[in-house]
């Protein structure tokens, strides 16, 4: 089995890292515990070594097997974290909610539920699997939180603080009043039912008078409470709409739902004709249901994105008092000094103090090439620090960065975006109001015909033509197509979103990370295969992103000697007694005193310059042997994805904040004709702004550079690896990597929306069909009723069976 | 059958019985995960092994 062995050991069985003490140097299987080895050995005796392939395809190339940080936590013991984040119960101990990392079954649930036997003072620790929270209830006389974060930590699972805590207690409350609201609607539809089956068989076996009386009073009496009960929500949201003056499907669902029950009680009281009340209390019934799957879809949706957030540091390492301390971002100053470690990103805006070290801006500036930075130098908060530790001087926190005023200019972009009428809506208003015109129209004509069928009619056709398809139809396609989506890795935030993709007719990309990989690796390796190892040898001890890029082409590189660096240029060394000199053209050219190269070295630098690469020279014993072309990668299926996109009618254009030859090379590789660069985050939503006049148009990136533009257009798509504050923006978060479900979201929101037209367009023939039936009188409201859920279950059936998104489900 | 003017009521008693302990079971939060408890139940009530921290 091929392990990976060069970051920390994991277990076979179960892929958590191994601890020190247990590493086995003899053997290829390596446990974390006894059992984890008792059960390998069980499955692997059984011949079932398949469910580790299973196991491992389940969970994707992209998710890492759980692993401790061996971070000290102290920011968790900060008087801001407390203040934001921490409640105090009223027995003395203090309370929190922890993301939890790397928890991916039913033993992770058990282990950390079994945490507080092996902390002291540990109260209590509840999971909720879904949401991958842990919530903690501890003493704090006899421990500190960030005490047991190290606990838990060590157990192999990294804990975050959870954001932004405030908004899900309220959507919790409303999930809840929702629930209720569908269990009491069903608990009395199904009790009208059973009322109306003994009228129904009543009227065909006859019934005593009394008897039938009371049926009828309570049938009615139940579907009234239904109505103003768990039905009030449509009565609102319609009063709301009224108000408003927007069209919304409430409107007609209220009033299709007040008419018959005004009809029904009518009746009621005179003692003979149809009450409806199980027609009303199904329907109201139905449509919560409706609601309901409608709002646990975007419940799910949002989760997600919650999980994916944090890729900004929620940590800062503070030198205080000579000493560095781990405090939340939220508790600095200005003025306050703080180191940034290699691999970690910048928490404020600032000055460089000491050390010197490359970043990567690319989170903010689209800009993937690596910058130097060194004293006196300004640093973006966000930007990611590549080489070696600095400190720096804060000079602008929070809201005031550039991040942060990115991240308000975004919510003002959000609040004045350009509102998106629903189809569904649209046709309410009209539908309705055609309604209501037919509906005066055929009382006024019947009252002057034939006075005594005009009441029968009118409710016939009200009845009948209620806009079952249009409240219920599109939410269920709608709920279970973002269903169906989020189960092949694509978030969607709502059923606008899935429409708006659905219209969308112009794509726009961001370069890095979106069409690109997003990181530097060997492209292209001109010249012998062996070179490579050699050329890894000397690159070994070194951070550049050249440096590791090349590393990456060759497992286990020979021991280099004598290596020296020229910073900007290149690396010398001695490997097996031959000299190796990697690094830029004019540098290996000056180094081997060689003026002009042989001409293939010159075809292959200028070849990698045109594909926008760095060419990197190795020369072994004064030859150039070797020409690597490094660089961000065009993902493969990025040509294919493009072309089929333009088959399908839509225009792609790449938007890049990289240099505009970057964007050109780019572009021409994957077959887009329109490319701009070195656009600025605030180019970016202009361009946007501008293009949005004319047509509706999806934006697809993953910066904080992008996130302005995202969340401009009518519909932004974060893609995988994103910032937080693209993932904020966007409306949709595409959780695997590549553009290929990319490809499958636009054209799954296209086929959702073709299936909707075709569902709505039969459910309004059906109107018109039995509407005119109607008119003319031909059709008794008991027959209305009955046919009123027929079409209900008919469109039901067509979204059930309405194909929707493609690509691997799980 | 005039016991119909009895029964009828009693299981609407019944019936709103049944509606308000479900009312009460999801304002306490009952059916707010769904998801930890189907695993929870997978483990047995054994007294945890104290593998640390024994006074």
């Amino acid at each position: 089995m091929a392990r990976d062995r060069s970051a920390t050991i994991s277990c076979t069985h179960c892929d958590l890292p191994v601890p020190k003490g247990l590493v086995r140097e003899d053997t290829e299987e390596q446990f974390c515990c006894g059992a984890c080895d008792l059960a390998y050995r069980t499955i692997h005796a059984s011949g079932l070594d398949k469910y580790y392939e299973l196991a491992r395809a389940m969970r994707g190339d992209t998710e890492r097997p759980a692993a401790g940080t061996g971070k000290a936590y102290g920011e968790l013991d900060d008087p801001v974290f407390e203040e934001l984040y921490v409640q105090q119960e009223p027995d003395g101990t203090c309370q929190t909610e922890l993301v939890v990392d790397g928890m991916h079954c039913a033993a992770c649930v058990w282990l950390l539920e079994r945490a507080p036997s092996v902390v002291d003072g540990l109260v209590d620790a509840r999971v909720n699997y879904g949401r991958s929270r842990l919530a903690l209830r501890w003493d704090p006389e006899a421990t500190q939180l960030s005490a047991i974060a190290r606990s838990v930590d060590s157990l192999g699972y990294a804990l975050r603080p959870a954001r932004g805590s405030s908004g899900r207690e309220s959507k919790r409350r409303e999930h809840r009043r929702m629930l209720i609201r569908v269990g009491v609607a069903g608990a009395l539809a199904g009790n009208v039912m059973l009322a109306s089956v003994s009228l129904y068989a009543g009227a065909f076996s006859g019934m005593e008078a009394e008897f039938e009386a009371m049926f009828r009073w309570l049938s009615m009496g139940l579907a009234l409470l239904s109505l103003f009960w768990p039905g009030s929500v449509f009565l609102q949201g319609a009063m709301t709409a009224l108000r408003l003056r927007v069209p919304h499907t409430d409107v007609p669902v209220a009033l299709g739902l007040m008419i018959g029950a005004a009809a029904g009680l009518y009746h009621t009281i005179l003692g003979h004709g149809d009450i409806y009340a199980d027609s009303l209390a199904m329907l109201i019934f139905l449509l919560l249901v409706g609601r309901w799957v409608q709002m646990v879809q975007q419940n799910s949706a949002s989760n997600a994105v919650e999980l994916f957030s944090g890729i900004t540091p929620s940590t800062a390492q503070l030198l205080r008092d000579g000493e560095l301390v781990d405090v939340p971002v939220e508790a600095l100053r200005i003025g306050d000094i703080v180191e940034v470690g290699v691999g970690a990103v910048v928490p404020a805006d600032g000055a460089v103090t000491s050390g010197r070290s490359s970043i990567n801006a690319s989170l903010l500036t689209g800009e993937s090439r690596p910058e130097s930075v060194g004293e006196g130098d300004e640093l973006d908060a966000g930007v990611l620090n590549l080489t070696s530790p600095l400190r720096m001087m804060v000079s602008r926190t929070g809201a005031e960065t550039r991040i942060g005023r990115l991240l308000e200019m975004l919510e003002r972009a959000s609040e004045t975006r350009a509102p998106f009428v629903r189809l569904a809506d649209r046709i309410a208003g009209r539908f309705v109001i055609v309604v209501l015109i037919l509906a005066t129209l055929t009382l006024l004509g019947w009252l002057l015909i034939e006075p005594s069928k005009a009441i029968d009619a009118t409710t016939a056709l009200l009845i009948v033509t209620c806009p079952c398809a249009l409240a219920l139809a599109t939410p269920l396609c709608v709920a279970a197509a973002i269903g169906s989506a989020s189960k092949r890795g694509m978030f969607i935030k709502g059923g606008d979103t899935l429409e708006a993709l659905a219209r969308t007719q112009k794509i726009v990309l961001d370069k890095t990370g979106t069409i690109t990989e997003g990181d530097s690796r060997v492209v292209h390796w001109e010249g012998d295969a062996d070179v490579k190892r050699l050329a890894a040898a000397v690159e070994q001890n070194h951070e550049h992103p050249v440096a590791r890029a090349i590393l990456e082409t060759s497992a286990g590189p020979p021991v280099a000697h004598d290596v020296e660096a020229s910073p900007g240029k290149g690396v010398r060394g001695r490997v097996d007694g031959q000299s190796i000199i990697v690094g830029s053209a004019r540098y290996v050219l000056e180094e081997i005193e060689v003026g002009d190269p042989p001409d293939w070295v010159s075809a292959s630098i200028a070849e990698a310059l045109e594909q926008a690469l760095t060419p990197v020279l190795v020369a072994v014993n004064g030859a150039v042997r070797a020409v690597a072309h490094v660089g961000d990668a065009i993902r493969p299926e990025a040509p294919a994805v493009i072309e089929r996109l333009h088959r399908h009618g839509r225009s792609v254009m790449l938007l890049s904040g990289d240099r505009q030859e970057i964007a050109d090379a780019v572009s021409r590789a994957v077959g887009i004709d329109d490319a701009r660069g070195e656009a600025t985050p605030e180019d970016k939503a202009a361009i946007i702004d501008a293009m949005q006049r004319d047509t509706h148009v999806a934006m697809v990136g993953d910066g904080v550079n992008d996130a302005l533009a995202l969340g401009k257009a009518t519909v932004g798509v974060a893609v995988h690896g994103g910032a937080e504050a693209s993932l904020a923006a966007a409306d949709v978060f595409l959780s695997r990597p590549g553009l290929l479900p990319l490809e499958h979201l636009v054209e799954g929101a296209r086929r959702t929306f073709r299936g909707i037209r075709i569902t709505l367009g039969f459910s309004l023939l059906y109107n018109v069909t039995c509407g005119s039936v109607a008119i003319a009188g031909l059709m008794s409201p008991l027959l209305a009723a009955v046919l009123m859920p027929c079409s209900s279950i008919t469109v039901i059936l067509l979204a059930r069976f309405l194909r929707t998104f493609d690509g691997p489900e799980g | 059958m005039a016991v119909v003017f009895i029964a009828v009521p009693v299981t609407l008693l019944l019936a709103a019985g049944f509606v308000i302990a479900f009312v009460l079971c999801a304002r306490r939060g009952q059916f707010d995960d769904l998801e930890t408890p189907a695993v929870r139940m997978l483990f047995d009530d054994d007294e945890p092994p104290r593998t640390t921290g024994e006074q």
